[in-house]
């Protein structure tokens, strides 16, 4: 990589001291980029812009946001009506959750089907998922603030699932809430914790992308760059390719702002928190569904919780449905470890492409469960889905990475491309 | 020179091409749209509906008497309005023009030349000067004083001395009856 020449004198000296201006450029401008990339890879740098709108709308709702009960929802309300651009401003914050979530887990998923997690990349596959932990925390004490029935409803069922942990669990809860229940000082709280979150997130992403570029991103064909001739500059070729997909995301983005900003929220959060009234249903959203799916599959009756917890003896199905939970999330941190096969691209792997669809058909049930209320025959399937979920991390990928046998991996990514052409 | 070589994209030795012609209408339209989208997220500071909505006041002055002040909130902010004596009323108006640092006949700042309303607010920094009440300073000019920085006014509110360079401001105002003004 040649060290660029600054025409311009400022940015020289300045250059000269601290070479910034060199490192933009050797990162985002000459960086080697393989040139096969598809238009699933457009979707790391379309989270990071989402993470910026997120963080700026933010901003700007704090200006105008009241952190207490008597006033958050007054003062939310406050904003769509009275605020200059407010409405626009929250519109933009709320549905940029969903937008966020629906980028990352397109993402997540095109690491999973092009084995992106595999080596040299597993640090930067877990620090993705330490993102993904914190995107979720970040959300459902966002999803508190304005302090609706569906804000008040979903803190106290989620912070109940600390009361699961055996001994210290009602300590914990009442050290989360700083009361008896879900109040003043847990509004506060979450205020503060939802503020400063993104920024924790955001420096995961640097970290992310410097683990990034240290090992070079992935490519479709899951295969290593071998010689110059594999890549291309990341500017302008992957720069006007993502900003061509950027444009696309802000066309999706925008449909559900301007004309069904509600799309993917709960009506009851329009009515004000009310301590003694509980919804008909509480549903967390949409992103969160698969695990509240899981949470809830632990009942009694469930066969899987009664084999491991011996007939129920070892711990309560509440408690193996916190953990199973939790656990779904943090599987995925070991996740290069599970998969065994040496060959990264589905491409190359008929059968785990077969089960890699599987795979996301589970997710897309489990959500489907988690929305719908807990009777049969949701309860049963829900369970199925469960238990393949796991089956699927725990069972199927080592097992699969043994057995399979994979197609003929191309010499290099430029042997492709040529073979493709002709 | 428009033959197909040097139009063609890219085309390395033309200063002017095809490429550089869409790089900077494509440009143009992204700034535009970024200084649009940019917009809202800088108005959304300004006062909101709310505030605005609070902008106007009416004042029932029936209850001021000759030669009392009463201090009325507009706009968070502090307005003089006094019930001027004969005494005052001459004074104000007997003063020269080109002996005020901010020129401003008294005739110009009243409706009614027994009442003087104006923003309490001193044009130097801010802070509100006393002469509201009978037991505070009023200044050598018998209006009003500024403690902060030592602004006299006089009594039609105009700066005679001190840091000051302004008169103290008049808002917008009118008689809705013959006793009651709307300010704003």
């Amino acid at each position: 990589m040649t060290k660029p020449t600054w025409n311009n004198s400022v940015v020289k000296w300045i250059d000269d001291r601290l070479p910034i201006f060199s490192f933009m450029h050797e990162e985002t401008v000459e960086y080697p980029t393989p040139k096969n990339l598809n238009y699933w890879w457009n979707f790391g740098s379309l989270a990071g812009i989402v993470l910026v709108i997120m963080i700026i709308t933010g901003i700007i709702l704090a200006m105008h946001y009241t952190p207490h009960v008597d006033m958050a929802f007054a003062s939310t309300e406050r904003i769509d009506r009275d605020v200059n651009y407010g409405w626009l401003i929250r519109d933009i914050h709320m549905n940029g959750a969903s937008i966020f979530f629906l980028v990352v887990y397109i993402h997540i998923f095109r690491g999973m089907y092009y084995g992106s997690y595999k080596a040299p990349r597993e640090l930067l596959w877990m620090l993705g998922v330490l993102i993904l932990l914190a995107m979720m925390a970040t959300a459902f004490m966002g999803y508190v603030l304005p302090w609706g029935q569906m804000s008040f409803w979903g803190a106290t069922v989620i912070t109940n699932l600390f009361s699961a942990i055996p001994l210290v669990g009602d300590a914990i809860l009442s050290w989360l809430w700083g009361g008896f229940a879900v109040d003043n000082p847990t509004l506060n709280r979450f205020f503060s914790l939802h503020y400063l979150l993104p920024f924790v997130i955001f420096g995961l992403v640097f970290l992310h992308l410097w683990a990034l570029h240290v090992g070079k991103s992935n490519n479709p064909l899951g295969i290593d760059v071998k010689e110059p001739g594999d890549t291309i500059p990341f500017h302008p070729y992957y720069t006007a390719k993502d900003a061509f997909g950027l444009g696309v995301l802000l066309i999706v983005y925008a449909s559900f702002v301007f004309f069904s900003p509600d799309f993917f929220g709960e009506p009851d959060n329009y009515i004000e928190a009310n301590a003694l009234v509980t919804p008909a249903q509480i549903v967390p959203e949409w992103y969160l569904l698969p695990y509240y799916a899981i949470l809830r599959a632990f009942t009694d009756d469930f066969i899987v919780y009664q084999v491991i917890s011996i007939g129920g003896f070892l711990f309560s199905a509440k408690l193996a449905g916190v953990i199973a939970m939790f656990g779904s999330i943090l599987l995925l941190l070991v996740l290069p470890w599970l998969d065994t096969s040496p060959v990264r691209s589905a491409s190359f792997r008929p059968v785990y492409k077969l089960f890699f669809w599987l795979f996301i058909i589970d997710c897309i049930v489990l959500g489907y469960i988690g929305a719908k209320p807990a009777h049969e025959p949701f309860t049963w399937i829900g369970q199925i889905a469960t238990t393949y979920y796991f089956f699927h991390f725990l069972v199927l990928l080592p097992v699969l990475g043994k057995l399979e046998k994979p197609l003929a991996v191309p010499d290099s990514i430029s042997a492709a491309v040529t073979k493709s052409s002709t | 020179m428009a033959d197909a070589t040097s139009t063609a994209p890219g085309a390395p030795d033309e200063g002017e091409s095809r490429r550089d012609f869409l790089l900077i209408a494509t440009s143009t339209v992204g700034a535009t749209g970024a200084a649009l989208a940019a917009w809202p997220l800088i108005d959304q500071m300004n006062p909101s509906a709310d505030t605005l909505a609070l902008s106007s006041i009416e004042v029932d002055l029936s209850a001021v008497k000759e030669g009392q002040s009463i201090t009325v909130v507009w706009r968070k902010k502090p307005v003089f309005i006094r019930h001027r004596s004969k005494a005052e009323i001459e004074t104000a108006q007997a003063v020269k023009l080109e002996d005020l640092a901010d020129p401003e006949t008294d005739k110009d700042r009243v409706k009614k030349p027994e009442w003087l309303v104006m923003v309490g607010i001193c044009t130097h920094l801010g802070c509100i000067p006393l002469g509201q009440k009978d037991n505070q300073p009023k200044g050598e000019f018998g209006g009003w004083f500024c403690p902060c920085h030592g602004s006299h006014y006089d009594t039609s509110g105009r700066i005679r001395k001190g840091p000051a360079p302004k008169n103290l401001p008049v808002p917008p105002y009118n008689f809705v009856k013959n006793n009651i003004i709307k300010i704003g």
